[in-house]
């Protein structure tokens, strides 16, 4: 039996190394690419490791010539200020629902728990955002929209109810203690493992997002770093169909950068993710079984 | 998604009946609570514009749209932009793709993860474990974006790693390069490995807490009888794992019309050639949203409209299934 399982551990072993090589292996290569010298990749192609070392890409990066910093300044504005704003709101929202007794509170439940099962579908989101919030090329569209999440409401409520008992907050009140007074001096400090939940979640949202300007970004000056990426991939695939009239070709040729810049500009983009993530990691999965395992 | 999903559970029916319980106290005073009501405002606001309204912008598909007009006074044609979308070739192909790949995602999504679960929990060092789970999650926290950069390192046409490094030691040096943004056939594997790699990590995670929530006394007293380690997989694990597999399972199915709209663009980089095996409603609407004409807009919002009702009733109907086969599990 013992030396049974001393081989399938080892086998175990052996298949998950295997596994952690192929998720790991292609951001080594994008990082590969990203130091590799312009001329190599045109003879040799992508390698693992560089033919010839260059630190040239993430020079051309931070000389800025890319957009990459104002991209870089507009998504950490709408992450930090998005993410705020976000627990703010679902705070406010989840608080009186973890009260119990609260007269009316299933109404409250269900308008934001029916967004979930029906939504009015893209087209009449876009014109409703567009037309009549008038949300197109503001940066109010690269927040707003990520703002509220019923799912996230719902989270917060949760650990509220459980982790909060219902004493403190009476004598709290008994005290004189308003109820605003009560969700910022008692409730958070309390629920701090749920409010940072949530806010790791929704800084992962609003760094990941492309979606939001893809639809409502035309303005240069409002890129984000996602969706300066997004434009520049969609330049290189235009090149590559051949219905472009050889002028288009070349305005567009000379407005993408070389190779390893791309690369370079990607690393740039999920560098901060994957540095702070493993320290978070805990956050996540602990946002992701709360009541999803029935004990 | 599909996680978070079964995350509610009772607790909305639960509230229901603590409701009703509760007589009496100062909570049930609407006056003595108006700050705790005045929380509500800042979201119901942002639900009302973002969620609600757009319900109401439903009524652009039964609409010719035009710019000039406005949404609300331009004519109403009944079902016609129905009837475009239904004869529209791309429209039954978005259709086709996106319950097949949800179908394959589904089942096969739900044996990686169950089996990424189990075999992380039956590695004895514990340490290990917790790091390989690391590297596993990771893909998840990429964007769509960049996970098409990836793939594109891999595929790139002139550079990139399979046609000038991989190709080459299979096939020697004269390899045929593969333009793999015009070869649709092979984007079904392509989108499957992708998929894949991105989600089955993070996806094991609700069973991994599942398993770690097993008794283990029940392992002690199967040792003790002699079961193997396999034995105890089919018949301690899989069993007490069945619930979850089978609701995870069930709500997925009741998404299987709306497809990962940033898989299926940006990874194919929307290419064109690739539309036979990569179109799937979402970026159907998408593309004939964006498209040139008003008359596109009415097709788009007739189809999106049919995805999100579609979508509505099945969800609906896992529910009453899910409840079922496990009252608390229900959404509703």
């Amino acid at each position: 039996m013992q030396s049974e399982n001393r081989c399938l551990n080892i086998i175990l072993q052996i298949i998950f190394i295997c596994m952690a090589a192929a998720c790991i292996f292609p951001l080594i290569l994008v990082i590969s690419i990203s130091f590799s010298d312009q001329e190599a990749i045109a003879r040799f192609g992508y390698r693992l490791i560089p033919d010839k070392f260059s630190i040239d890409a993430y020079k051309y990066v931070l000389a800025s010539g890319s957009g990459i910093g104002h991209a870089y300044l507009v998504t950490i504005l709408s992450t930090v200020s998005g993410t705020f704003l976000s627990v703010l709101v679902i705070a406010m929202y989840a608080y009186p629902l973890s009260r119990e007794g609260l007269k009316y509170k299933g109404f409250f439940t269900f308008y934001i728990f029916f967004t979930m099962l029906f939504s009015g579908g893209l087209v009449a989101w876009y014109m409703v955002v567009t037309r009549v919030l008038c949300l197109g090329n503001t940066i109010w569209a690269l927040i707003l929209p990520l703002t509220m999440s019923a799912w996230y409401v719902i989270i917060m409520r949760t650990f509220f109810q459980t982790s909060i008992p219902a004493s403190l907050i009476e004598s709290a009140r008994l005290d004189g203690a308003g109820a605003f007074t009560v969700l910022i001096k008692i409730v958070f400090p309390l629920a701090l493992p749920a409010v940072a939940t949530i806010a790791l979640f929704q800084t992962l949202a609003y760094w990941n997002d492309w979606w939001n300007p893809m639809l409502l970004i035309t303005d240069k000056n409002l890129y984000n770093l996602q969706f300066l990426l997004q434009v520049m991939m969609k330049n290189i695939q235009m090149l590559s169909e051949e219905s472009m009239s050889a002028d288009a070709v070349t305005q567009i040729a000379e407005n993408i950068p070389q190779e390893s810049v791309r690369m370079a500009l990607c690393v740039v983009a999920m560098g901060p993710i994957l540095i702070v993530y493993p320290f978070f990691q805990k956050y996540f999965i602990q946002g992701l079984t709360i009541g999803a395992v029935k004990g | 998604m599909a996680a978070n999903i079964t995350g509610l559970t009772t607790v909305y029916r639960k509230e229901k009946n603590k409701e009703r319980k509760k007589t009496g106290g100062d909570l049930n005073s609407v006056r003595a609570n108006l700050l705790l009501y005045v929380m509500f405002l800042p979201g119901m606001i942002l639900t009302f514009l973002f969620s609600y309204l757009p319900m109401f912008g439903i009524i652009i598909a039964f609409k010719k749209v035009n710019l000039r007009d406005g949404i609300l006074s331009s004519p109403w044609i009944g079902f016609k932009n129905f009837e475009m979308v239904l004869k529209n070739s791309n429209a039954w192909i978005s259709i086709r793709n996106t319950v097949a790949y949800n179908a394959v995602f589904i089942i096969t999504g739900l044996i990686f993860s169950v089996a990424l679960a189990i075999a992380l929990s039956i590695l004895k060092n514990k340490l290990s474990s917790k790091v390989y789970q690391t590297i596993y999650i990771m893909p998840h926290f990429l964007s769509m974006v960049i996970v098409a950069y990836l793939v594109f390192a891999f595929l790139n046409m002139e550079s990139g790693f399979i046609n000038k490094s991989v190709l080459p030691i299979i096939f020697g040096e004269g390899a045929q390069k593969i333009n793999w943004y015009a070869e649709s056939g092979m984007w079904p594997y392509i989108l499957f490995i992708v998929r894949t790699w991105k989600t089955v990590g993070y996806g094991s995670i609700v069973y991994l807490a599942a398993i770690a929530g097993i008794d283990m006394g029940m392992y002690e007293a199967a040792k003790i009888d002699g079961a193997n380690l396999w034995q105890q997989i089919l018949n301690i694990t899989l069993p007490s794992l069945k619930t979850i597999m089978t609701i995870m399972t069930i709500m997925n199915v009741g998404h299987i019309f709306s497809a990962d709209f940033g898989l299926f663009y940006n990874v194919p980089m929307n290419s064109g050639a690739l539309y036979p095996t990569t179109l799937v409603i979402n970026t159907y609407v998408y593309n004939v949203m964006t498209a040139a004409g008003t008359a596109s807009t009415g097709m788009a919002s007739a189809a999106a409209m049919l995805q999100s009702v579609l979508g509505f009733v099945l969800v609906i109907v896992t529910n009453a299934i899910v409840r079922k086969v496990d009252e608390s599990s229900a959404l509703f």
